[in-house]
């Protein structure tokens, strides 16, 4: 384990902290003050994808990535091939 | 013209009560006349961390109410001249304090200080938001870790909104402050790194205070680190952003330990 540590085995956690705090503040800042748009993005491409799928949260992958003069909102999700849309429309 | 200050986290243990204490004595080595208030009402312990813990007869508290006069509760640092402390009360609760009573306090010490810093408590209830609700500027201390970063984000957002000056549509200066850092794990990227803080937060950066054995060893015998060490490397870091605080330009790097062999012989011989 410490050899693999040594050589490089084994990344560092900073990213993933890094990660889930963009995350995290992006929502609880428009909560508090002025609406992010990229929040309200999130929100809504979530929220129009579940209208036709059951979304899964382990399924689902929302990465930000704020620059100075550009944002990146990158959601992954994963659907499922031969849902029926007519099944999803009705479990919802 | 005299500055307030609040010294400010959201989360405990952090560092804002060492921070306090270094920035104020460092202040005051540089010839500023100062005085450290603490809001941490029922549960103060600035008086302990400046080693003035058995000195304290009147409180904040008391002055508030009128009780004593704020020459009575102010007590003046046995080392340095021109820093004083207004200490809380610990029998009392953060209830006692009363917006006006703050205001009045403030405005009296702005006649007698150069610098005025407000120790906040934890949290985001009365005694946080009594501590910010005069300040000139502000130092957000944070530690490059998740839920740190978390509640320096609310506070931030708190400073915008709730503070005199945003409610005169004024800005509170915010300064941030990272202290615990340890520069070895950000490189291994096992610890949030300083671009990372300052890219979430956004907030201009004042210090970085490395994680050291100095802090504890100052606290123990109840002496600001800048004035228990001088040269270990958190004093010098704070010594830096006190510079800054008075508008030199300072290049920002991680103080880090002075260990010749000189050095060590020395300081094993001192310890």
């Amino acid at each position: 384990m410490n050899l693999m540590r040594l050589f490089g085995g084994r990344a560092g956690s900073a990213p993933v902290a890094r990660e889930r705090l963009q995350i995290l503040l992006a929502h609880e800042r428009g909560r508090n003050g002025a609406p992010d748009l990229l929040e309200i993005l999130r929100a809504e491409i979530l929220g129009v994808v579940s209208k036709h799928i059951d979304l899964d949260p382990d399924k689902v992958v929302v990465r930000m990535d704020r620059g100075k003069f550009v944002s990146m909102l990158e959601v992954d999700i994963e659907v499922p091939n031969g849902v029926q849309r007519s099944m999803t429309m009705a479990a919802t | 013209m005299a500055k307030v200050l609040v010294v400010t986290s959201g989360k405990g243990g952090v560092g804002k009560t060492t921070s306090t204490a270094a920035l104020g004595a460092a202040l005051a080595q540089l010839g500023q006349s100062v005085v450290v208030i603490d809001f941490d009402v029922g549960l103060r312990n600035l008086d302990l961390v400046m080693g003035a813990e058995r000195r304290v007869v009147f409180d904040l508290i008391n002055v508030v109410q009128g009780v004593a006069k704020l020459p009575q509760a102010l007590i003046r640092d046995k080392r340095l001249e021109n820093l004083w402390l207004l200490p809380a009360s610990q029998t009392r609760d953060k209830d006692a304090l009363t917006d006006e009573g703050v205001k009045r306090v403030i405005g009296d010490l702005k006649t007698k200080f150069d610098w005025i810093l407000c120790d906040s408590p934890a949290g985001i209830e009365r005694g946080a938001t009594l501590a910010m609700r005069y300040a000139d500027e502000a130092i957000i201390v944070t530690n490059p870790e998740v839920s740190s970063v978390r509640d320096s984000d609310r506070i931030i957002g708190m400073l915008d909104s709730k503070t005199a000056r945003a409610e005169r549509g004024e800005r509170v200066e915010k300064h941030l402050l990272i202290t615990r850092y340890d520069a070895a794990r950000a490189a291994r990227g096992e610890m949030l790194s300083i671009d990372d803080i300052l890219e979430i937060l956004a907030t201009p950066l004042l210090g970085i205070v490395p994680e050291s054995q100095d802090v504890l060893r100052a606290s123990n015998i109840g002496c600001p680190v800048t004035l228990n060490n001088a040269d270990s490397a958190p004093a010098r870091a704070y010594i830096d952003a006190v510079r800054r605080l008075m508008g030199e330009s300072v290049d920002m790097t991680v103080p880090v330990e002075r260990r010749g062999l000189m050095d060590r012989l020395l300081r094993r011989r001192a310890a």
